[in-house]
C-alpha cells in the first residue's frame, strides 16, 4: 500500500486531477452511457431494461451500410486528394520558404478559428446558380455550370477545403525530421531525383504522412456539416443517420449502435496514432 | 546548367501552388463578405447594387442581440474555466515527471479527435440521463469537453521550455508557495495563457457540431447560420457571418495589443 500512497503523493498526479476529473464526467460518462444505451430495446429511454443485441442486428441487416460506405468513401478520397495537394507545399515549407513558411503557417491556420459553417456557406455562394463561379463564367464566357452545388464533389471539395490544416501540417513536421545531408549523400552517391524521393524522402516522411491521414480520415469520417450544406439531400453520411436517429426517430438505442460503430472505428486509429507518436519530443521539440 | 533551371521551374511552380492554395482558402470567406454588401434578396454574381442595409437591420434587431450575447457568454465562459482548469492540466502534462503520465497525455488529446457532432449527441443523452434541462449553461461544459484538452496542449508547449530551477531559486531565497505562483510561474507562463485563452474564446464563438446538440432553447450565432442555410434562407446570414468573422478578428488583433504592450512594459521596467 506504500507505493500507492507515494504514488497518489507525485506533484504531478495532483495537477492531473482537475482536467482529469472533468473528462472522467464530461466524456467517459457519456460514452459508456451511449455503450449502455446500445443494448437497450428500441425506442427505450431507460437503462432498466434487458439487454439485447437486437439493434446491432437490426443495423446489420439494414440499409446502414450505404451511409458507413459514403462515409469511408468520401474519407478515403478525402486523405488521397489532401496528400497531393499539400503534399508540395509541405516541401516548400519546409525546404524553401524559409522565413516564409510562419506566416503560411499562420494564414493556413487562421480559417480555423472561424466557424466551418460560415466557411462552407461561402462555398455554397461560390458554387450557386448564378452565384461567383457560374456568373463569372456567364459573364466572361456565355456558358452556364449551374448544377455544382448539392453534388457528391461539392461535398468532397468541402472536406478538403476544411481538414486541409490537418493534413498539411503534421506533413510538415514529418518533413522537417529528414536531414538535408541524408539527400546529399543519397545524390553524392548516384541516385536521381525520383530515386531519393521513393528512397530517402518518402520513408522518412511517413510517420508525418501516416498521421495526417489518419487525422484526415477521422474528422472526415465523423463530419455533418459538409454533407448538409454543400450535399443537400444528395447523400447521407453516418453522422448524419446518428443524427436522424437521435432526433427525428426518437430511438437512442438504435442512435447509440451507430455511434459506437463509429466511435470503435475512429478509437482504434487513434490508439494506432498514439502509438507512433512520442508527445514530449512533439509538443515540447525536446 | 539544365538542372539549375529545372530546380527554378520546380520552385516557381510549388510558390505559385502554395498561393492558389491560399487563394482557396479565403476565397469563401470572401464571397461571405460581398455577399453580405449585396442589395438583392438573392446572391446573384456579378453584383449590380451594394447596400448596407442588412448590417442596419442587424445591428436594430433584438434577435441578434440575443443570439450574440448567447454566443459571448458561452465563450467567455469556457474561456475562464478552460485556462484555469488547463493550467494545471498543462503543468501534469509537462512539467512533472510522474507515473501515469504517458497515459494522461493521451488520455487528454482523445476528445480533441473525436467525431464532435457525436460528442454532442452523446452529451444530449448524458444530460437527459441526469436530468439536466439542456440550455446555454450546459453548452459551455460540452465546448470544454473539446477545447479544454486543445487549451492544455497549447500552454504545455509553453511549460516545457519553463525551467523550474526558478521556482526552487525562489523558494530558496524564502519565497511563499502563493509568492512563487504570483512572481515566478504566472509571468513566466503568461504567453502560452494569454495564446490558450484566445483559441479558447474564438473555438467556442464559432463551435457549431456542440453547439447543435446541446444548447437547448437557447440558440449560438453559428447554429442560427446553419439553421439558416438549411432552410429559410435570409440575407442575414452573410451579414451575421460576415459580423462573427468581424467579431474574431477583432478579438485576435485586440489579444495581439495586448501581447504587444504587456511585452513593452516588461521590457521597460527595470529587473
Amino acid at each position: 500500500m506504500k507505493s500507492f500512497s507515494d504514488w497518489i503523493r507525485q506533484p504531478g498526479l495532483l495537477n492531473a486531477v482537475p482536467v482529469g476529473l472533468f473528462l472522467l464526467v464530461g466524456f467517459a460518462g457519456p460514452l459508456v452511457l451511449v455503450l449502455l444505451y446500445s443494448f437497450m430495446p428500441p425506442k427505450t429511454f431507460t437503462l432498466n431494461q434487458v439487454p439485447t443485441v437486437e439493434n446491432y442486428l437490426s443495423v446489420v441487416t439494414q440499409s446502414y451500410y450505404i451511409s458507413f460506405g459514403w462515409s469511408l468513401m468520401l474519407a478515403v478520397i478525402t486523405v488521397a486528394l489532401l496528400l497531393v495537394i499539400t503534399y508540395p507545399i509541405a516541401y516548400g515549407m519546409t525546404k524553401l520558404f524559409n522565413r516564409w513558411a510562419t506566416l503560411i503557417t499562420i494564414l493556413v491556420a487562421l480559417p480555423l478559428l472561424i466557424s466551418e459553417n460560415i466557411r462552407l456557406f461561402g462555398w455554397v455562394l461560390l458554387l450557386l446558380k448564378n452565384g461567383v463561379i457560374d456568373g463569372s463564367l456567364q459573364y466572361l464566357l456565355g456558358v452556364s455550370l449551374s448544377g455544382l452545388l448539392y453534388t457528391v464533389p461539392a461535398v468532397v471539395l468541402g472536406l478538403v477545403y476544411v481538414y486541409l490544416p490537418f493534413m498539411l501540417f503534421p506533413l510538415v513536421i514529418g518533413m522537417s525530421m529528414v536531414p538535408d545531408s541524408l539527400k546529399e549523400a543519397a545524390s553524392d552517391l548516384g541516385a536521381s531525383r525520383l530515386q531519393i524521393f521513393w528512397e530517402v524522402e518518402l520513408p522518412l516522411s511517413m510517420p508525418g504522412i501516416l498521421i495526417g491521414s489518419l487525422l484526415v480520415f477521422i474528422l472526415s469520417l465523423g463530419s455533418l456539416a459538409e454533407s448538409k450544406i454543400l450535399g443537400g439531400q444528395v447523400i447521407v453520411m453516418i453522422a448524419d443517420d446518428i443524427e436522424s436517429a437521435f432526433t427525428f426517430a426518437q430511438n437512442w438505442p438504435k442512435g447509440s449502435v451507430l455511434s459506437v460503430l463509429l466511435i470503435t472505428l475512429s478509437l482504434v486509429i487513434i490508439f494506432f496514432l498514439f502509438r507512433n507518436i512520442d508527445l514530449d519530443r512533439l509538443v515540447g521539440r525536446r | 546548367m539544365k538542372s539549375m533551371l529545372q530546380r527554378k521551374v520546380v520552385r516557381a511552380l510549388i510558390v505559385v501552388w502554395t498561393l492558389t492554395v491560399l487563394l482557396f482558402l479565403y476565397m469563401p470567406m470572401m464571397a461571405v463578405v460581398m455577399a453580405s454588401f449585396t442589395k438583392q434578396r438573392y446572391f446573384r454574381f456579378p453584383v449590380n447594387a451594394w447596400d448596407t442595409r442588412w448590417y442596419e437591420k442587424a445591428f436594430e434587431s433584438l434577435s441578434v442581440r440575443d443570439l450574440f450575447w448567447t454566443s459571448f457568454s458561452v465563450a467567455l465562459l469556457v474561456t475562464i474555466l478552460s485556462v484555469v482548469l488547463a493550467f494545471f492540466g498543462a503543468l501534469a502534462f509537462a512539467r512533472y515527471d510522474w507515473k501515469g503520465r504517458k497515459m494522461y497525455q493521451r488520455i487528454i488529446l482523445l476528445p480533441i479527435f473525436f467525431p464532435q457532432a457525436v460528442l454532442g449527441l452523446a452529451l444530449l443523452l448524458w444530460f437527459s440521463s441526469l436530468g439536466i434541462t439542456t440550455s446555454w449553461h450546459t453548452a459551455v461544459f460540452a465546448h470544454m469537453i473539446w477545447i479544454l484538452p486543445i487549451v492544455t496542449l497549447i500552454m504545455s508547449i509553453q511549460v516545457y521550455s519553463f525551467d523550474p530551477v526558478w521556482e526552487e531559486a525562489a523558494y530558496d531565497l524564502g519565497a511563499s508557495r502563493l509568492q512563487v505562483l504570483r512572481e515566478i510561474t504566472l509571468p513566466i507562463l503568461s504567453p502560452g495563457i494569454i495564446s490558450g485563452a484566445v483559441f479558447a474564446f474564438l473555438l467556442s464563438w464559432g463551435n457549431f457540431p456542440l453547439s447543435l446538440f446541446t444548447t437547448g432553447a437557447d440558440q449560438t450565432i453559428p447554429e442560427w447560420l446553419y439553421s439558416k442555410m438549411v432552410s429559410g434562407y435570409t440575407p442575414m446570414v452573410p451579414t451575421l457571418g460576415s459580423l462573427t468573422m468581424g467579431g474574431a478578428a477583432g478579438f485576435l488583433l485586440i489579444a495581439f495589443l495586448i501581447v504587444l504592450a504587456v511585452r513593452r512594459l516588461r521590457a521597460g521596467k527595470p529587473d
